[in-house]
């Protein structure tokens, strides 16, 4: 019981910090699953959706709005990388790289050069909050946030079933035959990743304005977890959802279930400074045991195949 | 309707690695024209081909297709006039999307892509139709990933991808060379009869020289970068492998034997 009902109170928080984040992670499925490229921009973009979205509302601004303000701050840093890569020639992992290092300055601009900006429910009116997460009311953030991840998933899974998003569909699947078909994969891959950076800000805004502050330390490692959502949503939901709707669907709930075994991690007495160190090694893993299953078998064929010629 | 003007094309110019894969390459093609190349391996001929299709942009020529020029046109701007198939079958679809998005994408070559829904209804009912006269069971899995099928279905479903939308040239690159014998040949069928039946104008490269002499009203040989042999009409009908061998030696100015090998 000292075990469970802490858990339990932990439980809200969890599943509503593995909703915003599996926003995050729906971005990081159009890059790394559709076009096919690991797109490290968004550690910086997801800070500067929040740091936007903070410094907007602080100023007076509608938290609508500034949550629109937030995405298209990220859609333009998908737009750097994606020029990075098409008119420079720099690989897409590396171009990813350098956006992000530099909207760490830009973020520190945008927050006026403070590295953390507070937003307090109190004085502001805030979409969401942490404070209410337990609350039987209407301020309780988890329905809008669910509500939300709907919308998202609804809007891509229209967006990708048009001409438009098939050709980035086809950019990311066979470029060689994307240009035989005349589509231009450059533009398409830049378009790809603004769209992929435009969620990852819109879930920075919403994490800031849920944990009530910008960090531009927010988004640091936020691509791993974001693959980590993307792996445990295919891992456990991969033989049911076949449509590309529940797809998304799948990675969004593999961002909570990741909160969630954090939460139990953690209440079973983990040192929090270990975090990022047990995430990474399980991403690798789950990156890894496809590779081995591939190994394994080739390596029972080969020794299949030897027996009988022997 | 197609016209290559001097083309030249030089891989790493400047570097120990340069190639000179076209030089001073001339070719008029005339609407309708089935053209087969042959040529042993480094000739140039998918270089030839690629630089029609603009992979590539050339060093120096002029590229013409129906009228258009094309020489400063990026690939995917090309494509609009073009139909390809590839050697490798992996190459000419989207392994990871369904067989009628597939058709969908290649249904659109050439047009904006806007907001309207990928595949129609419609669309749906003419794919069906189109499938169905390859003969492969194809219009009952409309809905499959293109990454399931073999590389015969593979081949055959790009052929129907390259002339969905009439293309103005045609451009087959050793298309049946990853293919087993068996299929090789039917889906060789399949190319002349898409091309006799929608009239289009195409150049295929095969490493055969009896599909080479076979299909097609014209035959062009490459060495070297160059055009070394051109033969249309009767004289193409008349040809022997003994009689293209023979000259091919002539030509090349090397020895029968070791390019019958390449050759065949």
């Amino acid at each position: 019981m000292n075990f469970l009902i802490p858990l339990c109170n932990a439980m809200p928080g969890a599943v509503a910090q593995g909703v915003v984040w599996g926003i995050m992670a729906i971005g990081v499925y159009i890059t790394y699953r559709i076009l096919d490229v690991a797109d490290l921009t968004v550690d910086g973009s997801l800070a500067t959706g929040g740091a936007v979205c903070v410094m907007l509302i602080r100023s007076g601004l509608n938290p609508w709005l500034a949550l629109l303000c937030a995405m298209a701050a990220g859609m333009l840093a998908g737009f750097v990388t994606g020029l990075f890569h098409t008119r420079c020639g720099i690989p897409a992992i590396l171009s990813g790289i350098l956006t992000q290092l530099a909207l760490y300055s830009v973020n520190l601009r945008i927050m006026e050069s403070k590295a953390n900006q507070a937003i307090g429910v109190d004085k502001y009116d805030l979409l969401v909050s942490q404070r209410y997460v337990r609350a039987m009311t209407l301020d309780n953030p988890l329905p809008l946030l669910l509500v939300l991840t709907a919308a998202v998933i609804w809007v891509l899974y229209w967006f990708f079933g048009t001409e438009k998003g098939s050709a980035i569909r086809a950019t990311g699947a066979n470029a060689n035959m994307a240009r035989a078909q005349g589509i231009d994969t450059n533009a398409n891959v830049v378009l790809g990743l603004m769209i992929s950076n435009g969620l990852v800000a819109l879930s920075g805004a919403l994490l800031a304005q849920y944990q009530g502050s910008a960090d531009v330390n927010m988004g640091r490692g936020g691509i791993v977890i974001g693959l980590a959502a993307v792996i445990i949503g295919e891992v456990v939901f991969g033989k049911l959802f076949v449509n590309f709707g529940l797809k998304l669907l799948a990675v969004s709930a593999g961002a909570v279930i990741y909160y969630i075994v954090l939460q139990i991690v953690l209440q079973l007495g983990l040192n929090t400074n270990d975090l990022k160190l047990i995430t990474a090694l399980i991403v690798a893993l789950a990156l890894a045991v496809p590779y081995w299953k591939g190994k394994v078998f080739h390596a029972k064929a080969a020794k299949k195949g030897a027996k009988e010629n022997a | 309707m197609l016209e290559l003007q001097h083309i030249s094309k030089t891989f790493n110019p400047g570097t120990v690695n340069a190639k000179t894969a076209l030089r001073d390459l001339s070719l008029t093609l005339h609407e309708g024209d089935f053209v087969t190349v042959i040529g042993g391996n480094g000739a140039g001929k998918s270089t030839m081909l690629n630089a029609v299709a603009g992979t590539f942009m050339v060093d120096e020529g002029k590229i013409l297709i129906d009228g258009t020029d094309v020489t400063h046109l990026p690939e995917h701007k090309r494509a609009a006039l073009i139909g390809r198939v590839f050697q490798d079958p992996m190459m000419g679809t989207a392994p990871t999307m369904q067989i009628e998005e597939n058709l969908a994408l290649a249904a659109r070559r050439g047009q904006r892509r806007g907001l309207k829904w990928g595949v129609t209804n419609a669309e749906r009912e003419e794919y069906h139709e189109k499938l169905k006269t390859l003969g492969l069971g194809l219009e009952d899995r409309m809905t499959a990933k293109v990454g399931l099928l073999s590389g015969g279905q593979r081949q055959a479903l790009t052929l129907l991808m390259a002339s969905l939308k009439r293309p103005k040239l045609l451009l087959l690159d050793e298309h049946t060379a990853a293919l087993d014998p068996t299929t090789a040949a039917k889906v060789l069928e399949l190319s002349d009869r898409i091309v006799e039946e929608n009239g289009l104008t195409a150049m295929m490269i095969t490493h055969n020289m009896t599909d080479a002499i076979r299909h097609g009203n014209r035959l062009i040989m490459m060495n070297e970068g160059k055009i070394i042999l051109d033969i249309a009409g009767e004289e193409k009908k008349k040809l022997t492998k003994k009689d293209l061998l023979e000259r091919f030696a002539a030509l090349a100015g090397v020895q029968e034997e070791t390019d019958a090998v390449l050759l065949s």
